[in-house]
């Protein structure tokens, strides 16, 4: 899984990332969360890769973490092919220009004292992204690429709408010329109706600008949408990851059949009726269980998942999964 | 006793005491209001007083008149209509002399806080975002600053440099930025989190950038609200300075001097301690009730009742 092909912009090896939990006067070091433990994907060039997982299962310190928000604790993020933690001052400017990341929260995501103007055209006049007196109009056209209109401008972000404000995110993070755009949960904080606008809007810019994008929700009927292959995640592991149809006609992860079953009826053919009902809460990524991490809520579990560490398994083409069921 | 009564009980008394009642909170909002009001009506005559002292000051304030020396205010026996708040020792008008004072205690208090917050706010910045090692020497900084007696430092300062005008603001400005830097490093540990300025970092701006643009004015409304405070604490500290004759050197006229000087008279002509004395408890009031006001405009919790 981890061949190094020319068309993947993106590949993650191995990723962790441990948060030190310190304790004490002597601020020492008593235990380490592990919100992400050896996950190694790809992305490539103009696909959607879809991330999913509960709350708390490290999707979103993946993506910070691709962001260069967060040193990894281990493994590596190759970016076509260049190991992104190698990066010096000006390469590390160059890779956040081609790499832009759109943010869960649209309140809490832009600056309340700078006009829309600003905060979409301040990465243009500091990057020198238009010619010198022509920022306002690329700021103009970038807000006509997103659905808003020039008016809104001179205007502060209290003066918009959740849906609006992720709009002026979007064109944000378009400014600086994208190849790859990181989507935090783009949508989760918006009302339901506003959310396909949203997933619309993304699909359309996808086409336009040439993107690719990492989708990263909790929701897979969001992802279902957008995405052409899907990576299922469960603390800190990826448990299965598949083409978006694979995924979701053919799943093979106890853990994914669960999430699906778990999207209220739309009446897909395919997809079971039977709803399968998870018991017990995630376990603490502190202390992450033995062997499969999914066994202690797992309907299928056996008792070899208890020690063995389950490998990931090819089954079909572009579809792989981590579980006991599917070895030897 | 019916179980379902007993159950039901604790509950009225709970739901009658919940909340304030909307009246009561619009009463304190207008009580609040008002006092902002006063105290920046205080403010601006302070303001007055300081530019347009020759033409209000009835008065030379440094004009001596030893026969008309210590005359009481006019208000009471023996005072004189020529002077308001009498004369002191030297036979100088009192009144003249608080309105000249007034000069000494905005210049000194507005320069010590620009002094403090540019001080107080570099640090505060530096240590809310670097963290680490940077934060652990700038609060090491600030608690030897705030636990080290303000005047013992400042008498030494003004000790080793003399005292003049600008000494002392110096003196008040480098002693009194610790709050400034606390405020700042609070704030700045919240901002660095949030999702605006993480998303300044993916654009790949530079940290100069993100401090000042991005972070800085989201912080201005605590900052001018602490400095309001503040103004009204380096009033009080150039008096104290002043009295113990450190601070503003004679013949100019100072509110903490003229209570100095008045010291001597404490037993007879009680209004001359008094007078200053009580410009520099309006002039600190006014300034805090201000202060108070702007910082319920500014919380967004006080704003929304």
């Amino acid at each position: 899984m981890s061949r190094s092909l020319p068309d993947h912009i993106l590949e993650v090896r191995d990723l962790k990332k441990y948060f030190p939990i310190k304790a004490g006067v002597m601020k020492k070091t008593t235990g380490h969360v592990k919100a992400v433990d050896d996950i190694s994907f790809f992305l490539r060039a103009g696909e959607t890769l879809g991330l999913v997982g509960e709350s708390g299962c490290g999707k979103s310190t993946v993506g910070r973490c691709l962001m260069k928000l967060y040193d990894i604790t281990g493994g590596s993020i190759l970016f076509r092919g260049r190991d992104i933690t190698a990066f010096n001052r000006r390469e590390l400017i160059d890779f956040r220009k081609k790499i832009q990341m759109i943010f869960q929260d649209p309140y809490a995501s832009l600056n309340p004292r700078m006009r829309i103007r600003n905060i979409i055209g301040e990465a243009i006049r500091v990057h020198g992204l238009a010619e010198r007196g022509e920022w306002q109009d690329r700021v103009a056209a970038l807000l006509h690429d997103v659905g808003l209109r020039t008016s809104h401008m001179a205007r502060y972000p209290h003066e918009f709408s959740g849906g609006q404000r992720q709009r002026i995110g979007i064109a944000r993070a378009l400014a600086m010329n994208p190849t790859l755009i990181v989507a935090d949960e783009p949508v989760s904080a918006l009302d339901v109706s506003i959310q396909a606008q949203i997933i619309n809007l993304l699909d359309r810019l996808k086409e336009k600008f040439d993107l690719s994008y990492l989708v990263i929700a909790h929701d897979l009927a969001v992802v279902e949408h957008i995405s052409d292959r899907v990576v299922v995640m469960y603390l800190g592991h990826i448990m299965e990851t598949a083409t978006d149809r694979d995924l979701y006609t053919r799943p093979a992860h106890p853990y994914t059949r669960a999430l699906l079953s778990a999207i209220p009826g739309t009446g897909k053919k395919n997809r079971q009726n039977r709803r399968i009902i998870l018991k017990g809460d995630v376990p603490s990524p502190i202390n992450p269980p033995s062997g499969c991490v999914f066994h202690t809520r797992c309907p299928d579990m056996f008792p070899a998942c208890r020690q063995e560490k389950p490998p990931m398994v090819k089954i079909s083409e572009n579809h792989w999964v981590s579980c006991l069921k599917y070895t030897g | 006793m019916n179980p379902m009564i007993s159950d039901t009980m604790p509950m009225q008394p709970a739901e009658q005491h919940g909340r304030p009642s909307t009246l009561f909170r619009i009463c304190r909002k207008m009580w609040h209001l008002k006092m902002g009001v006063m105290g920046g009506i205080i403010l601006a005559v302070m303001l007055v007083f300081a530019v347009a002292a020759p033409l209000i000051a009835p008065h030379d304030p440094y004009e001596q008149n030893i026969i008309q020396r210590l005359l009481p205010p006019s208000f009471m026996e023996n005072g004189s209509d020529r002077h308001l708040l009498g004369t002191d020792g030297v036979g100088r008008d009192t009144l003249s002399r608080i309105i000249y004072g007034t000069r000494v205690s905005l210049i000194v208090g507005l320069s010590a806080v620009c002094i403090q917050v540019g001080i107080g706010v570099i640090l505060g910045l530096m240590a809310g975002y670097f963290g680490g090692r940077t934060d652990s020497v700038i609060s090491f900084m600030v608690n030897v600053m705030m636990g080290f007696p303000f005047i013992l430092f400042a008498i030494s300062l003004v000790a080793v440099i003399g005292p003049s005008l600008q000494n002392i603001i110096f003196a008040l400005g480098v002693t009194g930025w610790p709050v400034f830097t606390r405020v700042t490093r609070v704030e700045t540990i919240k901002l660095k989190e949030s999702e605006f300025v993480l998303c300044a970092i993916t654009l790949a701006f530079s940290t100069k950038r993100i401090l000042l643009v991005h972070i800085l004015p989201n912080l201005l409304p605590a900052i001018l609200v602490l400095g309001t405070v503040e103004v009204a604490r380096a009033i009080i500290r150039e008096s104290l300075l002043s009295f113990l004759g450190l601070g503003i050197q004679p013949p100019t006229p100072s509110w903490g001097m003229m209570l100095a000087e008045g010291r001597d008279y404490m037993l007879g002509e009680w209004w001359l301690a008094a007078f200053p004395g009580f410009a520099i408890f309006l002039s600190a009031l006014g300034i805090n009730l201000l202060g108070d006001a702007l910082r319920d405009l500014v919380d967004p919790h006080m704003r929304k009742d």
